[in-house]
């Protein structure tokens, strides 16, 4: 065989399309007849509607249809993730209907749409839709919304609360604070992201009035939970009747796992139409408003320890802002997906945590890279780094003390994952968390910090260095557990494979699993490659097209690695299975006599009585030969429901320099030492590391969503939403270590969210610390520069 | 989004652009590289009913040396064109600010009359030009006239350019005696334009050390336009001393707005004065 493609760093095998304009995005699908729809959107953040008139616009040139939210015969967008557990289930789920009908929440509700020639005919017309408002007063903040007198968002939710919720144990947390030696108190607010991937959302809906089968092209991360979702939940529609395709995806951080109105519309005016397919093309301001948000909570601290750093206890009070209505799983991130990992890799014996969800006039609020764990790390390591500094001890010492011991898994936390109903209880399988940190520590020289911090000063800089020693559940997830209601989302997640040896030898393989850039086709084709003996060429991936591909739950939560390629894996061992029978057969030797080595089955002691697979292939799908009872073709199919997640975990390491009279932050060096696990290809690994910090580096740093008291949304574009750029990143400096994960055959953990989980807190860490010296002992991000020279001002008891 | 419908026109001469803007249709806008004008019309904040598309004119495009030593500088030259030309290396400032304007594709498309045009109240090359005592020469079918930069600007978005005048090029008096110029500014970081810039042109007449008898401070992203900030000129003729930052905003209205309010603004622009202040003096010679 030649060398093992699984571990090597073979380039993606789909970037030549990508970046030759090559790639097939919603977009570039131009169908005959197409026409192009358009969204009008609400102005207000808060208003009654009381009429709309679309006379005007139904004459206007090119306009074939005109659709309100009276026009619209389907249910409300589905909510599949209620807060349930320790909340109770409360009859106050607020979700976005196709159209708005009396009402609108947010600056960006869908309102109307017209149905046009042209894109240009479709805009032009929106403006003369006629919408009589009645504005309302607006609350866009999580803590004003609950507070009394605050404008009420819905009739059903008093005090627009979503839901109240908890996890561990409150008495025996209040106990270990009461009796700590000392306790740090601080609120932290993690501020509102827009997720902004490359290409915006959009969808193209082709009713067959032949069939009277549906059709929905759509940028999206699941198009098999969307067939369930857009199809029977809110068309009534059941799954034969609906095809959902994705094609190139360019870019979603989890934006494109959810079910939004668009998708329904471009089917319904499809219908309306006749038939003709209808394209929706989201604009990139138009994203910012309509395409969820992410993060968003204010939160209340407190550690508790020993002054020799033992931590006893942690309580957390936080309070999520999920928006105007809720988005598909927005409860399940700040409970579950946060609240349950709060403790990190620290063993910390009482840890409480109290969640309240809140409505606000403001765009909803679901997963985006990292979902509840980047926000529990940021608190988790705040905290840690807060405390270290009230009892005087070293910031890497006081994680050392804490770390849940190598011989301590399966760690049963006693907060975590799967404690709040009847579903499984998720341990942490695995870890070693000491030796990257001493590997990250060495590699930034921290012993010579104190020197750098001085020689800085002279600069007239602020030379701060901040860490993070994260750990990252990831690899959804066991349906015994994710499925439980109130736990999870009272659905399955496992994945599934099918996989054809065709007669010439060359395999298709077909996943359930949809990927958004990450190099699956790449990826995947290495792991079949390392089973069946072939050569990475020789396979082709087939994904995210419901007809056609087996069912699966989509890809998100850094899962496919894992989940995924263990399904492929199983499918890989049935077809070496069939094999093996068939050559047995072909080979006149007893099944187990056949010993495989890569893609040669042979006779064990004779090895030249060998047949490659192509030939055993070759030869059952002729099937002339065929032995009784034994069916043609090499065509298996598994599915694959995990075990438990997986969990990587590693150190991050920022160190930031601070002009002392502009707050400038500047990031000059960043150290990475991450355990994914095994790498199925460490160029790929790389990159998600790369895009993922410097995505958590640009929340720390620049990204902030900024609304005005009435809900409009002053950060409303690129020109206001600053993003992290290049040249604005020093080179990382990544390494590793690898604790392979038991949970699956190759040892895998996934990487698509560590970076971003890891690299705020660092940044922040790095900020804070160099401030120290004024006094400065918190600061709320984006440490933009202003922030800074405030918290500069102030600490020097300036003027601000 | 896409644009409101517009009627386009493509003159194939200076003289053609000029009779088409005499017929002062108000709705009319000159196309030039439209890295302004076209994003604004995509967003439909602003709707002209016809566009003059002059980009391609050749006529006002180049560098070239004045015969008093002074540069013109056709209004369609591009930023990445003006920078490749060895003349404004004797402009230090310029060396500074136009690599920094926003990326290739836009200081290949994006011109000089354009951005003088345009007056946004942070783009970056305005205070440059300020600093440099730049004059803005316009034509119109009734004829031509320059007028100097300093009172060009109007306020945000606004100059006194009338609707049948075209920019026809920008001049620069040439550079006399010992002189030194720098621009310093921090971007605001989504844009890239200046949150606070500043732009220093100083110099003496009489070579060799002594005082500086020459001050030219353009600042940009501060005010509703860009402005030349003379109550530092002044201190600092008077005190050689970069501290004279500290006016950076007399009299000025500081603008204020999600990236920096009015005090940090204000802290910032005086930062940037001194910093572009001290580095012209290290290049003064
Ligand atoms: C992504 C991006 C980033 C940018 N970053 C920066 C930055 O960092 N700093 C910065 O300063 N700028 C920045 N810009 C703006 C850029 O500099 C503009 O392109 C330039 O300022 C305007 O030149 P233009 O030729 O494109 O003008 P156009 O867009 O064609 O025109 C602008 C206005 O000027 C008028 N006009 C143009 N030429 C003439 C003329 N000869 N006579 C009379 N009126 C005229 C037009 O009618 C219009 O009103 C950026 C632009 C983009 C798109």
């Amino acid at each position: 065989m030649a060398i093992d493609a699984l571990g090597a760093s073979i380039k993606r095998r789909e970037d030549p399309r990508f970046i030759t304009g090559a790639g097939n995005y919603i977009d570039d699908i131009k169908l005959p007849s197409m026409v192009h729809m358009a969204i009008l959107r609400s102005p207000y953040a808060h208003a009654n509607i009381r009429s709309v008139d679309v006379t005007a616009a139904r004459a206007m040139p090119g306009v074939i249809d005109v659709i309100v939210g009276a026009d619209v015969p389907y249910n409300p967008l589905p909510m599949v993730w209620p807060a349930g557990g320790s909340a109770g289930l409360r009859n106050n789920v607020n979700s976005p209907r196709i159209l708005a009908t009396d009402s609108v929440k947010w600056t960006g509700e869908g309102v109307a749409a017209v149905v046009a020639e042209t894109p240009a005919q479709a805009f032009d017309a929106l403006a003369a839709i006629v919408v009589d408002y009645e504005p309302l007063p607006a609350v866009v903040d999580a803590e004003k919304a609950v507070a009394p007198g605050a404008p009420q968002l819905h009739e059903n939710a008093p005090n627009n609360v979503v839901f109240e919720w908890s996890v561990g144990d409150s008495a025996g947390t209040e106990a270990a604070i009461e009796a700590a030696e000392v306790v740090v108190r601080q609120r932290l607010v993690n501020q509102r992201l827009i997720p902004n991937p490359m290409e915006t959302r959009g969808d193209i809906g082709w009713y067959n009035p032949g069939t009277e089968e549906y059709t929905l092209w759509m940028s999206s991360q699941t198009p098999h939970i969307q067939r369930l979702l857009v199809g029977i939940f809110t068309m009534g529609i059941p799954e034969h009747k609906l095809r959902c395709i994705a094609p190139d995806v360019g870019g979603a951080f989890g934006t494109k796992i959810f079910c939004y109105a668009d998708y329904a519309l471009v089917l319904l005016a499809s219908k309306r139409i006749g038939g003709r397919p209808v394209k929706w093309i989201e604009g990139r301001r138009e994203n910012y408003q309509s395409t969820i948000h992410g993060r968003d909570h204010i939160t209340y601290l407190e550690i508790a320890g020993k002054r020799d750093g033992e931590i006893t206890g942690l309580r957390v009070k936080t309070l999520a802002n999920l928006g105007g209505r809720l988005s598909t799983i927005g409860p399940g991130i700040p409970t579950t997906l946060y609240a349950r990992v709060l403790s990190g890799c620290y063993k910390i014996p009482n840890v409480y945590a109290e969640v309240t969800g809140v409505y606000t006039n403001t765009t909803f609020v679901d997963a985006y890279r990292g979902a509840g764990r980047p926000e529990a790390t940021y608190v988790i390591e705040r905290a840690m780094d807060l405390f270290a500094r009230e009892i005087g001890m070293d910031r890497a010492e006081i994680r050392r003390r804490n770390f849940i011991a190598p011989d301590a898994f399966p760690y049963d936390n006693p907060s975590g994952l799967g404690t709040a109903s009847g579903g499984a209880k998720i341990y942490i399988d695995s870890g070693n968390y000491e030796p990257a940190l001493d590997k990250a520590l060495a590699m930034v020289g921290y012993d010579d910090l104190d020197a750098r911090k001085v020689e800085a000063r002279l600069r007239g800089k602020y030379l701060g260095l901040g860490l993070s020693t994260y750990l990252e559940v990831c690899g959804v997830a066991p349906s015994k557990w994710i499925g439980a209601v109130g736990e999870g989302w009272g659905a399955a997640m496992w994945e599934s494979s099918n996989i054809r040896v065709h007669l010439t030898g060359k395999v298709v393989l077909t996943m359930g699993t949809s990927p958004q850039g990450q190099g699956h086709e790449t990826t995947y084709s290495q792991v079949i490659s390392h089973e069946l003996g072939v050569p990475v060429d020789d396979v082709i991936v087939q994904h995210s097209d419901t007809q056609g591909t087996p069912f699966g739950y989509g890809s998100y939560g850094s899962r496919t690695s894992s989940v995924g390629s263990t399904a492929a894996i199983k499918a890989a061992g049935k077809i070496r299975e069939k094999a093996r029978r068939y050559a047995a057969h072909m080979l006149e030797a007893a099944p187990e006599d056949i010993e495989i080595d890569g893609a040669n089955y042979s006779v064990r002691g004779s090895p030249d009585k060998v047949k490659t697979l192509q030939e055993i292939a070759f030869a059952l799908d002729l099937a002339f030969d065929a032995p009784v009872g034994m069916e043609p073709y090499l065509d298996e199919t598994a599915y694959y429901d995990p075990t438990n997640c997986t969990w990587p975990f590693g150190t991050h390491i920022a160190i930031v320099e601070i002009d002392e009279e502009t707050g400038h932050v500047d990031l000059v060096r960043y150290v990475a030492v991450d355990d994914v696990g095994n790498k199925i290809n460490p160029m790929i690994v790389d990159g998600q590391l790369h895009g993922g910090i410097a995505q958590g580096v640009g929340q720390a740093l620049w990204e902030g969503a900024v609304y005005d008291d009435q809900g409009q949304l002053l950060s409303g574009s690129l020109l206001d939403y600053a993003l992290p750029r290049a040249a604005w990143l020093p080179s990382f400096e990544l390494d590793e270590t690898v604790t392979p994960s038991p949970v699956n055959p190759i040892g895998v953990k996934g990487v698509g969210e560590a970076g971003a989980i890891a690299s705020t807190a660092a940044v922040s860490n790095a900020v804070v610390d160099a401030l120290g010296p004024l006094g400065v002992r918190h600061l709320d991000m984006p440490y933009t520069p202003q922030t800074v020279w405030r918290a500069i001002q102030t600490a020097k008891g300036g003027q601000a | 989004m896409t644009s409101l419908a517009f009627d386009y026109r493509r003159p194939d001469s200076v003289d053609q652009a000029l009779a088409l803007l005499a017929e002062a249709d108000p709705g009319t806008k000159v196309l030039a590289g439209g890295h302004s004008l076209l994003p604004i019309m995509k967003t439909r904040l602003a709707q002209p009913g016809r566009l003059i598309d002059i980009g391609h004119l050749g006529e006002l495009r180049g560098v070239h040396r004045l015969g008093d030593g002074g540069l013109s500088i056709g209004a369609l030259t591009t930023y990445s064109r003006l920078l490749a030309n060895p003349a404004i290396t004797v402009y230090g400032l310029l060396a500074d600010v136009l690599p920094t304007i926003g990326d290739v594709q836009v200081r290949n498309r994006g011109t000089i009359g354009g951005a003088v045009a345009h007056v946004d109240p942070a783009a970056d090359l305005p205070a440059c030009l300020l600093a440099l005592d730049a004059e803005v020469v316009v034509r119109s079918a009734r004829g031509g006239r320059t007028i100097a930069l300093t009172s060009f600007f109007e306020g945000a978005f606004n100059s006194v350019l009338l609707p049948d005048e075209l920019i026809t090029e920008i001049r620069l008096p040439a550079a006399s005696g010992d002189y030194g110029s720098a621009y310093r500014a921090q971007e605001q970081p989504a844009s890239g334009y200046a949150l606070a810039g500043a732009a220093v042109v100083i110099g003496r007449s009489t070579g060799g050390g002594g005082r500086f008898d020459r001050a030219a401070i353009g600042i940009t992203g501060v005010g509703e336009c860009p402005y030349r900030a003379s109550a530092v000129e002044q201190e600092f003729l008077s005190s050689g001393d970069p501290a004279a930052a500290a006016h950076a905003t007399d009299g000025v209205l500081v603008a204020s707005d999600i990236h920096a309010d009015r005090e940090y603004r204000t802290a910032l622009i005086r930062v940037q004065v001194r910093r572009a202040l001290e580095a012209a003096i290290e290049r003064v010679g």
